[in-house]
């Protein structure tokens, strides 16, 4: 399986390269863009029994490394 | 040139600059402080000092740990992210469950942070440069073996250096934080006032420095190791040092 992971910082906390890459885009004339927040993606593959089973391995992946409950949330997508 | 000013440190207790509490020096690969604490603790505080390869298992007998400055493991996906996984960090955590005094500098502070040990996060710099500077500390509580050498509002000169030293916390953590007084020191301007020119790094109510509730771990951003000879522009470090033996010094004597 294939295995798409997104991780946004929470709402709440804040995200001064969004900040930066929303001026950025303003200057370049793109005046309708709002809320930028910058994340992080990862692909990887992944052997398991059945959809169930890699949901749950890769939420247990998530709870300890890929993301800190802290300050990000994450999602996934498995193909 | 360090006993002068390691008693000078320690308010000329010459006891504590016996150097007979062991502190043990943890190293990960990316580590760049590492020695910059040792030097300050054996040289300017007269200590017995271990370096601790983050591969080994925490073996032999401690009276404090550090985690250094530095990018252990390159920052990769966040600070500390990886480093809390080393296999020295189980024994860390024992240790500090313990009752073990654990020190956490800059990334040893993100470290401490992603292995749970003190709640929060550090985030990039809110105008997301690099800082590297002298600033003001406000010692916050004196209660703590970190800093009870020190006066409460005493305002310390201690550089930082960092890109993501923002503290972060959930406006309940930080009800927890204020409650249970676990902030030990606050960015400050030369006057000792909190304001937003005053805070380089943007962090949560100018939160420089906070202790676990049982108030044995203790994480900050600014390197008071920098900050431990008259070469280098202030002294102001020796205070956290000379606290923590200090504090070990009365723990030795209670249980003696």
């Amino acid at each position: 399986m294939r295995v798409k992971i997104f991780v946004s910082l929470r709402s709440g906390v804040l995200d001064p390269q969004g900040k930066a890459i929303e001026r950025s885009l303003h200057t370049l004339g793109y005046g309708e863009v709002q809320d930028v927040r910058m994340g992080k993606y990862l692909e990887l593959k992944l052997e398991a029994s059945s959809r169930e089973a890699a949901e749950s391995r890769i939420r247990e992946m998530c709870d300890k490394l890929l993301a800190n409950p802290v300050i990000e949330d994450y999602r996934f997508e498995i193909e | 040139m360090s006993t002068a000013h390691c008693s000078l440190a320690t308010g000329g207790r010459s006891d504590i600059c016996e150097g007979k509490m062991r502190w043990g020096v943890i190293v990960f690969p990316g580590s760049c402080d590492e020695q910059d604490v040792y030097d300050a603790l054996k040289r300017d505080l007269k200590q017995k000092v271990k370096f601790l390869w983050h591969k080994d298992d925490l073996a032999g007998a401690f009276d404090c740990l550090v985690l250094p400055g530095g990018f252990s493991y390159g920052d990769y996906l966040r600070c500390g992210a990886v480093a809390r996984f080393s296999p020295i960090m189980r024994g860390v955590v024992e240790f500090a469950r313990r009752g073990g005094l654990v020190l956490g500098i800059c990334n040893g502070f993100q470290i401490l942070c992603e292995s749970g040990l003190l709640p929060g996060a550090l985030v990039r710099n809110t105008d997301l440069q690099f800082i590297c500077q002298q600033v003001n500390l406000r010692v916050e509580e004196t209660d703590t073996p970190f800093t009870c050498e020190a006066k409460k509002g005493q305002v310390l000169k201690i550089p930082i250096k960092h890109g993501e030293g923002c503290y972060f916390a959930d406006p309940p953590t930080l009800e927890r934080l204020q409650k249970n007084r676990q902030v030990l020191l606050r960015y400050v301007d030369a006057r000792g006032k909190t304001s937003a020119l005053a805070n380089p790094n943007g962090s949560v109510d100018s939160i420089a420095g906070i202790c676990s509730e049982a108030r044995n771990v203790f994480g900050l951003m600014p390197h008071p190791e920098d900050a431990c000879n008259p070469l280098l522009g202030s002294e102001d470090g020796c205070r956290i040092f000379s606290s923590i033996a200090a504090a070990c010094a009365v723990r030795e004597k209670r249980h003696a």
